[in-house]
């Protein structure tokens, strides 16, 4: 029978199907962080079981670390960190602790490690697991009582969701990146419109994106609300993962990509619906609202909530522009930014820090603006240093920070204050996201740095 | 877990529509690293007001929740369960849960009895007569007891012969463990492994 990459990937996982009930899934990599998974190793502890497969299961500390050198003062973030060292200690999971050369924000160390491979399922406690997928791999966020399960048996039962392409034709305008495109897909499906899919994404523009674009795109998904998204993996991703720490070798690896070549959806597979966009005809783009389908091309003006026909959608712009502090017909590029945050698992990758230098070389972060930029890794941030990305970055003004989720949630001391305004490559701008009162744009890497130079909204192109 | 075949105990009525998961359990609770002790954080707005139906003396030790419609909606927080099961309750009565409040009830051996409108309210009427009194869910028959009342519930089947079984996930899952192990006898040999 056809099927689409995502239905393969579940068929060749399924342990055990039975009629009425969910078909139970191994899962091939696990992995945890310090928020998600105290409650799944105390519910092991109360019910004496042990982890199955500590060797499939990898921990890092990311969503509290400071990012400046120092211990964690705040004493919440210190007991979730202790606690995840002492759970991994006693049920003998591999760990990458804050000041580790692996330690970092995990959906970009399980990548970069090779760790995530074409096939594969994995799991975290952590929406945005969806990066994974752009290897081609079934990757979603779970529950606490999820991680317990996988925990204690490497495998979950799971109820089958529905397809989607997303087929993004035509080939990107020059300047035009991956975040934008996500952004776009957000806007055209809406917050809830991949609610219960796998998104597959598809066509000339997604091809022609690097690992690191794709990571972007995929791990945007669930703010459409889908389950996850995917890339079928081809010779980039085959490119990418040669050679890395955990990818197979010598005679193995040929078997691997024998194997993941299958990894396409058949020409004549059905999927459950289908979305076009026209790669030709986006710019970059950047959220006005307080969700991030609530976003318009760069060029355009902050929408008239009387404009909106939908009545829900219509009062949730009004709210948001109340939230946002911003009046319908302002230009975007009018919009004067606090505060410039480069870093997350959406865009805190090497290649992310490589885009913002090249527009921040031999130009100055705009007075009275903070630029923040945060790598996703110790890796990244090393590799950064090396090619000398770091200085370019302090020469312009902006901060080269320690590794960590940072002022993408705000769980650690990086946060707005009320009423401040960022420019932020992350993933979420709801209310409060980045700190209590705190306003938020998401943009790409370009953006957010041309923007840390202009002091307002723009593109490398503005400059 | 433990099984559920039937319990008795003092019916609670929470005369509120809409319960949400931050009202159950307020974010500020969510900190802790552990699985119990959340029940100082149950209804922990709603218990400022001395009046509030769990301060009073006679609903002390009340095992049986009775509300109103749309109970558990809002954030997926499985914390609201804990919140209630660490209270003491084994049972939710109401006329329509949140869908996934309902599945982590499930999954953690708290029932979530489904039952008309009207009978909520011939339930609430039940404990404004003799406040304290005990009522009886009966998961085998699915029947509420209360006085004369007898109250059939809806629960669905597999969710009720796991709470009879008193069948955790994990535990469902641990049934079939030779399945597993002979799943990964399978698996690729180039699959990576973490050390
Ligand atoms: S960077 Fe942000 S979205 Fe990514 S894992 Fe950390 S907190 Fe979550």
């Amino acid at each position: 029978m056809a099927g689409t990459l995502a239905e393969k990937v579940w068929e060749s996982h399924v342990v055990r199907r039975a009629d009425g009930e969910p078909d139970l899934l191994y899962i091939d990599l696990h992995l945890i962080h310090e928020v998600t998974s105290p409650q799944a190793f105390d519910g092991l502890r109360i019910a004496g079981r042990r982890v199955r497969r500590p060797d499939l299961t990898l921990a890092t500390e990311d969503h509290n670390v400071p990012t400046t050198p120092g211990p964690i003062t705040d004493p919440v973030s210190l007991t979730q960190v202790e606690t995840l060292r002492r759970n991994c200690e006693e049920f003998g999971v591999p760990i990458y602790p804050m000041g580790h050369a692996e330690q970092g924000i995990v959906h970009v160390v399980g990548p970069q490690l090779g760790l995530t491979q074409p096939g594969m399922t994995v799991v975290c406690g952590d929406s945005h697991t969806s990066t994974h997928g752009a290897f081609g791999a079934l990757a979603f966020g779970i529950g606490t009582s999820e991680v317990e399960h996988v925990l204690a048996t490497q495998t979950l039962p799971l109820k089958p969701f529905r397809t989607m392409a997303i087929n993004v034709r035509g080939t990107l305008p020059e300047g035009v990146t991956a975040k934008d495109v996500v952004l776009a897909v957000i806007a055209k499906i809406g917050t809830g419109g991949g609610q219960g899919y796998v998104l597959e994404y598809r066509g000339e523009a997604i091809s022609a994106l690097s690992m690191e674009a794709r990571m972007t795109v995929c791990n945007m998904s669930i703010e459409a609300g889908a389950r996850a998204g995917m890339v079928a993996p081809d010779q980039v991703t085959f490119d990418y993962l040669k050679g890395r720490d955990h990818a197979p070798s010598g005679a193995d690896w040929d078997v691997a990509v024998a194997d993941w070549e299958q990894l396409v959806s058949d020409e004549n597979a059905v999927f459950d619906a289908e979305v076009d966009i026209d790669a030709t005809k986006l710019t970059p783009f950047v959220t006005w609202g307080t969700n991030p389908a609530q976003g318009l091309p760069l060029g355009d003006s902050v929408p008239d909530p009387r404009t909106i026909a939908d009545e829900h959608e219509r009062a949730a712009a009004e709210r948001a522009l109340e939230y946002m502090g911003l009046h319908a017909g302002m230009p975007l590029r009018d919009i004067r930014i606090d505060t410039v945050f480069v870093g997350s698992c959406t865009n805190g990758r090497i290649e992310d820090l490589r885009a913002a230098a090249s527009v921040l070389e031999g130009r100055q972060v705009a007075n009275g603006v903070r630029c923040l930029v945060v790598p996703g890794s110790a890796r990244v941030r090393l590799q950064a240093e090396a090619e000398g990305l770091d200085r370019v970055f302090t020469a312009a003004g902006a901060e080269w920070r320690l590794p960590g989720c940072s002022m993408c949630l705000a769980m650690n001391p990086d946060k707005l204050a009320p009423g401040e305004r960022s420019a932020s490559t992350s993933n979420r701008n709801f209310e409060g996201r980045q700190g209590v009162g705190g306003r938020t744009h998401l943009v790409s890497p370009q953006v957010a740095a041309a923007t840390a130079v202009r002091g307002f909204l723009a593109a490398p192109a503005d400059l | 877990m433990d099984s559920f075949t039937t319990h008795t105990g003092i019916a609670v009525p929470l005369r509120r529509s809409n319960v949400d998961t931050d009202q159950i359990i307020p974010a500020v609770y969510l900190k802790r690293v552990t699985r119990d002790g959340f029940e100082d954080g149950l209804f922990a707005a709603w218990r400022q007001d001395p009046d509030f139906v769990l301060n009073q003396p006679q609903y002390a030790g009340g095992s049986v929740l009775v509300a109103g419609p749309d109970f558990g909606t809002g954030s997926s927080r499985e914390h609201a369960v804990w919140a209630l099961m660490n209270y003491g309750f084994r049972a939710v009565i109401s006329s329509r849960f949140a869908d996934i409040f309902r599945g982590n009830s499930g999954k953690q051996g708290l029932l979530t009895a489904v039952v008309s409108e009207a009978d909520v309210e011939s339930i609430w009427a039940f404990c404004d007569e003799i406040p304290g009194a005990a009522l009886t869910v009966d998961l085998e028959s699915r029947l509420i007891t209360a006085g004369d009342l007898s109250i059939p519930f809806e629960v669905d089947d597999y969710t009720r012969w796991r709470l009879l079984e008193g069948l955790d996930d994990v535990g469902l899952t641990l049934r079939h463990e030779q399945l597993v192990a002979e799943f990964e006898a399978r698996r690729p040999a180039y699959k990576p492994v973490v050390q």
